[in-house]
Formats: C-alpha cells, sequence, structure tokens
C-alpha cells in the first residue's frame, strides 16, 4: 500500500472556486479560468501515489505549482477538492485534532528559507516538534540530540541561528524534522537557498541518510539536475499539473511531451559537452624565443594576469604570471625558465564538464587543454558557464 | 438651506446615556471607587514610606544592571532623584509614579490580549481599529468628564483616563508584532502540529516580543503624559504642583515641578528600552 495516496488534488485560489473546477473539467487552459472567474489554478487535478521508502521529486518551475502541491499533502493549505491519504486516511476531511496528529506524528517538514526559530537555541530547535507533543525535557533532549549529531551538528547545540551558516541552518532544519521520527519526510525546495557547493554536499548527506534512514521522502525543487541526483521517481509539474511520473531514466529518454524534452535537452547538454566544445585558442608566448619583457608586453595586450609558455612546437611547458615577468625584468632576468610555474591545471579534449568544473574551481589560472603533450586549448571560467547554460556558441574562435 | 433640522441631540443623548450607565453600573463602580482607590492610596503611601535613600540607590543599582553594567543612567538616575527630593517633592514623585506605574500595567493587562484579538481575527481588527482611532484623536480632556461622573475626583479617575488615553500603541504594537512574524515560521509551527495557544506562546509572542515592549514603552509615556491633565481632576504628585503653579502665575515652582516629571519619563523610558534591548539578544 502506498504511503501517500494522492488522487484528483486540486487547488482554487480566489472566490469563484465553483466555476473555476468546472472550467478545469473541461479542460480550459489556468489562462482561460483566470480570465473568466479571477481564480488562480494553483494545483490541477494532480493524482500520484508515493511508496514506502522511495524519494518523490516533485519538480517544476516557479509557478508551476509545486510548493502548493506539498502543502496541499500536510494541509498547510486547504484543497479545493480531491484527496489526500496517509496510511489509509484521508487527510482532506479529517477533523483539526486528527490533523494534528498526524502532523506531529507522521509528517514533518523542512523549508525552503530554514525557518528556523531566531529566538530558540539549535537544541531548543531541534526539540521544537517533541516539545509540542509534550515529551518531557530529558527524552526531548535525548532524541533532539541524537538527530543534530545525525546530521552532524553535535558541537553546536547551544549556539542560536543566526550564528551558523545557510548549510547549517538547513541542517538544523533536517534535524528537526527527524527529530520527530516521521513516516514522512516533506522536503520543500529544502536546498534552493544554499550555494552550489554546499548543495551537493547536502544532496549527498541526504542520500546517505536515506541509506539507513528509509524515510518516505517528497522532495520539491525546481533544479532538474539535483531532481535526477536524489530522486527515485520524479513528477515534473507545469501550470498546476503534473506532465509526467517517472524514474529518472524514464524521464530522460521517454519524454512525455515537448516540455518534458526542452528540459531533457538541457540536461544532455551539460553532460554531454567535453573541453573540446569549450575551450579557445590560447594566448602563448615561445619559451625558446621570448623572455618576460615580451611575456609581459603580450599579457598587457591581451589584458591577462598569466600566459601559458610552449617551445617551438607547441608543447606545453608551464605558465608565467604577469607579477612574475614585472619582477624578473626588473631585476634584469633574461631567461623565461627561471619564473616558469609547472604546476598547470591540464585535462584532455575529452574530459568532461563535471570533472572541469572541479578543477577550474581550485585553479588561478586557465584550464589547459593538452593532446599528446601539445597545448591545444585554453578554459576559462566564463566559457564553462556559458556551455552549461547552452550557449554552444562559445568555441566559434577556437583553432 | 442648512437649516433644514434641528440641532441633533448628540451632546444630551450621551448625558443620558452616561446617567443611565452611571445609575445601571453603580454596584460596579462604587466598589472600584473604594476598593481600588484605597489600594491605589496605599501603594501610594507605602512608596512615599520607604526612605528615599533606599528607593534612590535601589533604582540606580538596577539602572546599572538594566543597562548592561553602563554608568550613565545610574549616575543620572542618583542625581535626578536627589534633586527631586531637594526640592521637597518626594512624595509627589511617589504619588506620580504609582499612578504611571498602576495604569500602565492596567493598559498592559488590558492591551495584550486585545492586540492579539486583532492580529488572529480580521473582523476583530476592522472592529477594533477605528475604537483605537477614536480614544486617541479624542482630546484628552474630555476623558475627565465620564472619569468624574463615574469615579469621583481623586486617582481612580486618573486612572481611568490615563487607561483610555494610553492603553491604544500596547494594542497596535502586539497586533502589529504578531502580524509581522514570518508567514514561514507559522507555517513551520503549524507543520509541527501546534495547537493555537502552543502556536502563540512559543512562537508568536516571543517573536513579536520586541515590538510589543516598543507599544509597552510608548504606553507608559503616554500614561505619564496623562499625569498633569489628570491633575485637573483631583489626581495628586507632580501634576498636582505644576497645575496649582499654573492657577497662581507661579513659574519658578511650576518649572521644578514639571523638571521632576521629565527626570521621572527619562528614567522610565530608559528602563523600558532597555529591558527590550536585553531581550533582543
Amino acid at each position: 500500500m502506498p504511503v501517500i495516496s494522492v488522487k484528483d488534488l486540486s487547488k482554487v485560489f480566489g472566490k469563484n472556486t465553483k466555476e473555476a473546477l468546472k472550467l478545469l473539467e473541461q479542460g480550459k487552459s489556468k489562462e482561460e479560468i483566470l480570465k473568466q472567474t479571477g481564480s488562480t489554478v494553483g494545483v490541477n487535478r494532480s493524482s500520484f501515489d508515493v511508496e514506502e521508502g522511495e524519494i518523490f521529486v516533485i519538480m517544476g518551475l516557479s509557478g508551476s505549482g509545486k510548493s502548493t502541491l506539498v502543502r496541499l499533502l500536510n494541509r498547510l493549505i486547504e484543497p479545493t477538492e480531491g484527496s489526500v491519504l496517509v496510511d489509509g486516511e484521508n487527510l482532506s476531511t479529517m477533523n483539526k485534532e486528527d490533523l494534528r496528529r498526524v502532523r506531529r506524528e507522521k509528517m514533518s517538514m523542512v523549508f525552503q528559507k530554514f525557518a528556523l526559530f531566531p529566538h530558540r537555541s539549535i537544541m531548543e530547535n531541534a526539540e521544537f516538534g517533541l516539545e509540542i507533543q509534550g515529551m518531557d525535557k530529558e527524552k526531548r533532549s535525548k532524541k533532539a540530540r541524537e538527530s543534530l549529531e545525525l546530521v552532524g551538528l553535535g558541537e553546536y547545540i547551544h549556539q542560536y541561528p543566526s550564528q551558523l551558516s545557510g548549510g547549517m541552518q538547513q541542517r538544523v532544519g533536517l534535524a528537526r524534522a527527524l527529530a520527530n521520527d516521521p513516516e514522512v519526510l516533506l522536503m520543500d525546495e529544502a536546498f534552493s537557498a544554499l550555494d552550489p557547493l554546499i548543495r551537493k554536499d547536502m544532496q549527498d548527506e541526504l542520500l546517505d541518510l536515506q541509506e539507513t534512514m528509509k524515510k518516505t521522502i517528497i522532495f520539491i525543487t525546481h533544479d532538474l539536475d539535483e531532481a535526477l541526483r536524489i530522486g527515485d521517481r520524479i513528477a515534473l509539474m507545469k501550470d498546476g499539473s503534473i506532465v509526467q511520473i517517472g524514474t529518472p531514466e524514464e524521464i530522460l529518454v521517454n519524454p512525455a511531451n515537448d516540455y518534458v524534452e526542452r528540459f531533457v535537452e538541457d540536461v544532455d547538454r551539460s553532460k554531454v559537452l567535453t573541453a573540446e566544445h569549450i575551450m579557445k585558442r590560447p594566448e602563448t608566448i615561445n619559451i625558446e624565443k621570448h623572455g618576460p619583457r615580451v611575456a609581459l608586453e603580450r599579457m598587457k595586450e591581451e589584458g591577462l594576469s598569466s600566459i601559458y609558455v610552449t617551445d617551438g612546437k607547441r608543447n606545453l611547458k608551464g605558465y608565467v604570471t604577469a607579477d612574475d615577468a614585472s619582477d624578473a625584468r626588473k631585476n634584469e632576468v633574461r631567461d623565461l625558465n627561471q619564473i616558469l610555474k609547472t604546476d598547470v591545471p591540464t585535462v584532455s579534449r575529452e574530459t568532461s564538464m563535471h570533472e572541469i568544473f572541479e578543477i577550474i574551481h581550485n585553479s588561478p589560472v586557465p584550464i589547459a587543454v593538452v593532446d599528446e603533450g601539445k597545448l591545444v586549448g585554453i578554459i576559462v571560467r566564463g566559457a564553462v558557464i556559458a556551455g552549461l547554460v547552452g550557449e554552444s556558441e562559445v568555441n566559434e574562435d577556437h583553432a | 438651506m442648512l437649516d433644514f433640522m434641528d440641532t441633533i441631540p448628540v451632546g444630551p443623548a450621551v448625558k443620558s446615556a452616561t446617567e443611565w450607565i452611571q445609575d445601571t453600573f453603580a454596584f460596579l463602580f462604587d466598589p472600584i471607587k473604594n476598593q481600588f482607590g484605597d489600594f491605589m492610596d496605599w501603594t501610594a503611601e507605602k512608596l512615599a514610606e520607604l526612605p528615599p535613600i533606599l528607593v534612590i540607590l535601589l533604582v540606580a543599582v538596577l539602572a546599572f544592571f538594566i543597562t548592561g553594567k553602563r554608568i550613565g543612567l545610574p549616575i543620572f538616575s542618583i542625581v535626578g532623584l536627589w534633586f527631586v527630593y531637594n526640592q521637597g517633592l518626594w512624595e509627589q514623585l511617589m504619588q506620580t509614579f504609582s499612578l504611571v506605574l498602576i495604569s500602565s500595567l492596567l493598559s498592559v493587562i488590558i492591551g495584550v490580549p486585545f492586540g492579539i484579538l486583532m492580529s488572529k481575527s480580521k473582523t476583530a481588527e476592522t472592529i477594533i481599529t477605528p475604537i483605537l482611532d477614536f480614544m486617541q484623536t479624542m482630546p484628552a480632556f474630555v476623558y475627565l468628564i465620564p472619569a468624574v461622573v463615574f469615579f469621583g475626583i481623586g486617582m481612580v479617575p486618573g486612572i481611568f483616563a490615563s487607561l483610555i488615553f494610553a492603553t491604544p500603541p500596547t494594542v497596535r504594537f502586539t497586533n502589529l508584532g504578531i502580524r509581522q512574524v514570518s508567514k514561514e515560521l507559522v507555517e513551520a509551527a503549524d507543520a509541527f502540529g501546534t495547537t493555537g495557544s502552543q502556536k502563540l506562546f512559543k512562537v508568536e509572542l516571543p517573536m513579536a516580543k520586541s515590538t510589543i515592549m516598543a507599544g509597552i514603552n510608548q504606553t507608559v509615556m503616554l500614561s505619564l503624559s496623562m499625569v498633569v491633565i489628570a491633575s485637573m481632576i483631583g489626581a495628586p504628585g507632580l501634576g498636582r504642583e505644576v497645575l496649582s503653579s499654573l492657577q497662581r502665575s507661579q513659574i519658578g515652582p511650576g518649572f521644578v515641578a514639571g523638571i521632576g516629571i521629565v527626570i521621572l519619563a527619562i528614567i522610565i523610558d530608559r528602563f523600558t528600552q532597555s529591558l527590550n534591548k536585553k531581550q533582543v539578544n
């Protein structure tokens, strides 16, 4: 039996909900309904089941209704029509008391902007759900501490949220949700407010935790990469409707319509692109002919802070920086070898963009693309970003 | 053209309504007038009986700790309060202080719950807002009239008038503070299954605390400003000194009593503000 079963769930914001629902049945679009009734369709007759222990990702761009949908699941927003069954109990018709019980015992939520209570310490934040249930102090402290240790924050229990970084704050948010030991975890864009690198860490950590916890997780995101990384199944939303539900592979291989296909294209691009596609022709100087003076002048002309050095056959020797070259000129050093740096970050033509990302992140100079010892191109940060966004024209000037 | 009808008898209507209230609720007003009046007198008396040196030192020590161990306010308190004592206005100071203290306390006790009510219900907000506007814009002198009718003269009507005049900021700021609590925090509280009162006491009120305290600070200051006005209906204290100086055109004593009020105002204001700052951190 699925843990959560959603059937024909709709939400219409506005006064004319009945008429709007009728129009929805007739298959009218969101815009038409807004025009005719003044009501906004948040979620349009969505149905899906979530099985125990799976990570179910609801993915869509902003305005697609995904945040509304997740709030219908724990009834922070009242559904206009349809049902949400949690363990067979219909959430959308239950009374307030039962609803509170379900929220306390079965579902916890993690929020996009963390939603930590600033007046409570980390420990008190993690305890919140248990405190609400009336658990005694000692027991709830123990549980909260366990769940803080689970997310790696055992040391910080007496700090306050404002003293922690974004990533750590969201760990507290996660610990607070886990402390209740819920069956279902609702994560509303939980990692979207974090830096890309920290976001990736958090995704890995969530997957690690999931290995042992086996919770049922409903994860909302607007980021397809994130969806593909962590989702067991993905539901793609557009204009309040679910367009396709499937495993990441199914969505990639068999997109249900043009809309899904457009997303998939973007993903393929970033996975398919290699160094060759985004490198550009390098500015170089010849170590056999040129000295620091020429190096410096060339850098000035091109507005560079470093330049690659090759021999006459374009074999990569290393690079020199503008600072070193100008020092060398002052001290009347003639030989480039004395200021040559050889800790060059190199990749081959076939290196994928994902690997380049990590290399370029740590590199002070552009990455050298090398083919059999010869320098064939360089990659600057801008090119990587442009490549990811899908501007395929970045390589037009590559030699 | 404009005289198509006689004067609408608003004044007489208010008068008869007031009389009706006075007669009907006499059973309520009389005990308030007597017992609460006794209590007020007792408070003022006890405060005045305390050795002034003890009070001054106590205020200074409290000021020292409440302002985070800074020396400015304690020194000001010692010098200021001594000056009032030196001018022979100590008893009046204590009377004024007990008036402000009691009326502010009552304002907060009445105001905060109304503020909470307003923040929770759109209807309540729609009804209460214009009443608060009315209470604040009506010239304060007008409240003295029913106050005297209901409670005679003395401290009690002073407090009654001061309540009407000084409660609105507490109500407004409580409402504002709770409404300003971020939507996501309220959602978080709901998502964890809080009851209404758990949400209120564990999330909303703590988050709104500094705003509410700002409102209370305003309330205290307003009730202090009512002290002079309330002296017109026999409320004792520094205000009465100002009033009687005014009536006799004695600039000297009037000025001294005025300074006394200013000193009291500064001390109370800094106290309530420091309390607020402390809670924010």
